[in-house]
């Protein structure tokens, strides 16, 4: 086939980017060649949009082994121990076809952990989709649930916690984001960088087919009429074969022949060459007729864009090949010498004794488009005044039955209990809490992660937004007793050719990059999807942020379910009445204009370590994180989970009842105390000048609200947990 | 106590499984489904998982591995096999325990606590237990047992009902049925009562910090029966 502009412009390369290319190469690539510039340039491998934006990100720390750039990002959780995690987006896939879309994201983001010589200990997702009313949300939702479940439960990996949203401008691009935490030997990482001349390259895994060619150029472009065509774009998940490469990859890893390993993710057996190529400032050189192919005939340029799932490339130490064979061997996988490192710092492919690609590395990584795209800044809307009259009418037990009911509040059981949570047997705090919590096997410690995004706030406000997300994270791992380390972020958005679209981006980076600075919560890895529009309605922007942190003795993990009658309730943080934006403006009101919630880092940082404090010495019986639905929302999940009631009273402020209880101010956590502790816990409170108030006490079986509103605990709950179950049912 | 739990590829319980037995007292060995022989062993757990991916039917696969022949050996002269969840599958497809295990009721998976009720304690494995409703967990995604008319009056016979689903206080009505299997069984015994299979793990509720501790029971128990 012969390459000119127009077969370029079929591979999604711009006109003047295929013109640099045919510079960069002084003469026209072939299909082969084109293939792979069109997998290395797209936006999805070479962040071209997004890389000047993404280096304002603050990215050392402390606790950072390893930032952004390697398969995954590593913490240090001390004696020894490192944790290794990232999240990583599916959204184009799943949308297509939502089983194999979702099993493939969650099978992709293991991987990319268990490369770095990790066994991945927990998963994590966030997924979000149109309206519950739009005709193709109850099918997608059913299939990337399956699809979760199907991969994550197989590989015996227990899915810990996870975020789900509903709202129309996901009609026609749901997002799937999938994270996974992995426990390693801090002396023991793997990294990509290849090292040393004429070494084996080897290939493992599955063998390759026709699958996924072109996934990720798919993951670069907007949907239109015709998404039904892309169906051959997405991969096939094999669970149980990616379970034997990862038992088969630890057990090579335990000892000393792999000198680099890269997963086959995006892009395939194109982009893991390269970049380890690229890193070790190297050539490589493949000979494509050793691939283990799975169909007939694949041509070069099919082998080296297919996106088949469960591959590896590993460079291995001189005379390690038979020893590596023989572990391969065991676990019944492919194990293919295919190629050698060269000092030619290019990649060299040959077919049928006849080269068939030969391009220097450094064009397809450092001589990548880099755009400084155009981007609108964002104003701050205006407040919203509501009249006190439109309070005065609303009954708050008629507000929260439809809060708790919402669908973007009431409980995720439906979904939670399709995925193997337990396996591992260090499961300590399950879905449906502010984190889930695992013990590291056989220590007293355990690690918190939670996922979070506020779309609706970062679409109000970007810059607000993004600092939003990251105090959420921050919160909800403190809630439950960690101290927060590091974060993964997983930023989803529209079209950066559009300049609005392009404006969030900017500005939700530069407000995570800020509250993750202010609070020393690095992000260490992530991925961009961009794109994520159908013809010109692309989605709210949704930066995905995982948080991950650490409880030195997993005995004072805190949940958020009541424990005691008699315990006091008090909140920490001022609650303002903060109410445009909130679900009460959007769903009672049918208000969607309006600032969110202003973010003050100061306050977030003190209240937060302040509560800390208060878990290290004993004092917290149970806390909870003041999010979508404000403080009483945050009650009644707490009364719900423990099976118990409370009488609350509304301190004395000018704020009538409904802004009180369902305002969305930051930076607030709901706590239980002992009533004999309420002193030296006010004491600590008010030295470290952390707004609180005595909410109330723990009772039997009712709400109560002012001595006016009485609800039993048996109706918050049917509220909350009814509607995702009908709805599917 | 020595035990041998099989390692087959895909089974994701059987380091689970191992740590629980040497918590209350094995000796554990973890068996390769290649190898030919069992070692010395007073018991053998088919641990849970996905063996061989389950892309067949679930368990037909490694029902035929290497090592099963042994197993059955040593199931069939009376030593005692316990086979959990993907163990279970398993045991069912070699005949050592009657019935069928199908695809649950509603068609999704299952990962929660249930309730079961001990309905024969003439047994090695619930002997002595002095409580007869357990709290257990149960992740599967084919556990709805089933078997035929004949069948079920064979093993209500032969007293080969190992445990039901049930409430809190042993109630066995529909309801509290997780997965649609036939009577609410939740796991069988062969004719000996030498060979268990059942879909609740365990082995997933040894500690307090984790769903529960009635696991820890049923392993201490099992211990002493068998010493």
């Amino acid at each position: 086939m012969e390459v000119n502009q127009k077969v370029a412009e079929d591979h999604g390369l711009k006109s003047d980017e295929y013109k640099k290319i045919c510079d960069l190469l002084k003469r026209t690539p072939n299909i082969t060649e084109l293939g792979i510039f069109s997998a290395m340039w797209n936006e999805h491998c070479s962040y071209k949009s997004s890389r000047l934006h993404l280096k304002k990100l603050p990215t050392k720390g402390k606790k950072v082994i390893q930032g952004p750039g390697e398969n995954a990002g590593v913490i240090d959780i001390e004696d020894g121990d490192a944790i290794v995690f990232k999240i990583e987006s599916h959204n184009h896939p799943s949308f297509i076809e939502p089983y194999q879309g979702a099993a493939t994201g969650v099978g992709g983001i293991m991987r990319d952990v268990f490369t770095m010589g990790a066994r991945p200990i927990a998963n994590l997702n966030s997924i979000h989709f149109g309206s519950p009313q739009h005709k193709k949300t109850k099918n997608l939702l059913r299939g990337v649930v399956h699809g979760i479940g199907g991969y994550g439960n197989c590989m015996g990996v227990p899915t810990i916690a996870g975020q789900t949203s509903f709202d129309s401008s996901y009609n026609g691009n749901i997002l799937v984001n999938a994270m996974t935490l992995g426990l390693v030997k801090k002396n023991k990482i793997f990294y990509s960088k290849a090292t040393g001349l004429n070494k084996p390259v080897i290939y493992v895994g599955s063998k390759t087919g026709r699958d996924g060619i072109h996934g990720a150029s798919m993951a670069s472009a907007s949907f239109d009429e015709k998404i039904e065509e892309k169906k051959p774009t997405v991969q096939v998940g094999d669970p149980f074969t990616e379970k034997l490469l990862l038992e088969a990859c630890l057990e090579l890893m335990s000892g000393d022949s792999i000198i680099a390993i890269q997963d086959m993710g995006a892009a395939g057996l194109t982009s893991s060459s390269i970049e380890m190529a690229s890193k070790g400032n190297l050539g490589i050189e493949i000979n494509l007729n050793k691939i283990p192919c799975r169909e007939t005939k694949m041509t070069p340029y099919e082998i080296m864009l297919s996106e088949s799932q469960e591959r590896m490339l590993i460079i291995l130490e001189n005379g390690k090949e038979e020893l590596a064979k023989k572990i391969f061997d065991k676990w019944n996988l492919d194990f293919a010498v295919i190629g050698k490192t060269t000092n030619s710092k290019k990649i060299e492919l040959f077919f049928n004794n006849e080269q068939v690609a030969n391009i220097p590395v450094n064009t397809l990584v450092e001589n990548s488009p880099l755009y400084d795209r155009e981007w609108k800044k964002s104003k701050l809307p205006k407040k919203n005044k509501i009249k006190n009259e439109t309070f005065s009418k609303l009954k708050i037990k008629d507000v929260l039955k439809k809060i708790l009911s919402n669908q973007n509040i009431c409980s995720k059981e439906w979904i939670w209990q399709q995925y193997d949570h337990t396996v591992m047997g260090d499961t300590i705090q399950k879905p449906g809490g502010d984190s889930g919590v695992v013990r590291i096997h056989g220590t007293d410690k355990a690690v918190a992660a939670s996922v979070d995004s506020s779309a609706v706030y970062c679409w109000a406000h970007p810059l607000t937004g993004g600092k939003q997300v990251v105090a959420e994270s921050w919160r909800n791992l403190i809630s439950v007793g960690a101290t927060p380390i590091a974060i993964t972020n997983c930023l989803n958005f529209g079209s950066p050719e559009n300049k609005d679209n392009m404006g969030e981006f900017v500005e939700c980076v530069q407000g995570i990059g800020e509250a993750s600075k202010y609070l020393d919560f690095p992000v260490v890895s992530g991925n961009v999807s961009f794109y994520n529009q159908t013809k010109e309605a692309g989605i709210k922007p949704t930066p995905s942020i995982g948080g991950v942190g650490l409880i030195k003795d997993y005995k004072k993990m805190i949940s958020m379910d009541f424990k005691e009658i008699d315990n006091l309730v008090l909140s920490i943080g001022k609650t303002e009445g903060h109410i445009d934006q909130s679900i009460f403006a959007r769903t009672i009101l049918d208000e969607k204009n309006g600032p969110p919630p202003e973010v003050n880092l100061f306050n977030e940082k003190n209240n937060g370590e302040s509560l800390l404090s208060l878990i290290e010495k004993n004092y917290i019986k149970s806390a909870h994180d003041v999010s979508l639905g404000g403080i009483i929302t945050a009650i009644s999940k707490m009364c719900i989970k423990g099976g118990k009631g409370i009488k609350i009273k509304k301190s004395k402020n000018l704020m009538n009842e409904i802004e009180y209880f369902f305002s969305e101010d930051q930076g607030r956590y709901i706590i239980e105390i002992k009533r004999d502790d309420l002193k030296e816990v006010v004491k600590i409170l008010n030295k470290n000048s952390v707004h609180h108030e005595e909410l109330g006490v723990i009772i039997d079986k009712y709400m109560i609200i002012n001595d006016k509103t009485k609800l039993t605990i048996d109706e918050l709950k049917s509220y909350n947990t009814n509607w995702l179950t009908n709805y599917m049912s | 106590m020595k035990s041998s739990v099989i390692t087959f590829p895909g089974s994701n319980c059987d380091r689970d499984m191992d740590v629980a037995l040497k918590k209350f007292g094995f000796k554990n060995k973890m068996i390769w489904h290649n190898d030919n022989e069992l070692p010395k062993s007073d018991l053998v757990v088919l641990p849970g998982g996905f063996s061989y991916g389950d892309y067949l039917r679930c368990g037909s696969m490694a029902s035929k591995s290497k090592i099963m022949q042994s197993v059955i050996n040593f199931a069939k002269s009376g030593g005692l096999v316990m086979g959990i969840c993907n163990g279970f599958q398993i045991l069912v497809e070699t005949g050592l325990v009657p019935g069928v295990l199908l695809r649950n009721k509603y068609l999704e998976f299952i990962c929660k606590n249930v309730f079961v009720k001990l309905d024969n304690k003439e047994n090695l494995y619930f002997k002595n237990l002095d409580k007869d409703i357990f709290e257990l967990h149960i992740a599967h995604n084919e556990g709805n047992y089933f078997c035929t008319k004949d069948q079920l009056k064979e093993i209500q016979d032969n007293n080969q009902i190992a445990i039901y689903y049930c409430n809190k206080s042993g109630e066995t009505e529909e309801q509290y049925n997780p997965n649609g299997s036939i009577k609410n069984i939740a796991g069988i015994f062969n004719k000996e009562k030498n060979v268990l299979g059942m879909m609740p793990h365990p082995e997933r509720m040894i500690d307090q910090s984790l769903s529960g501790e009635d696991g820890s029971l049923f392993f201490k128990n099992l211990i002493n029966n068998i010493k």
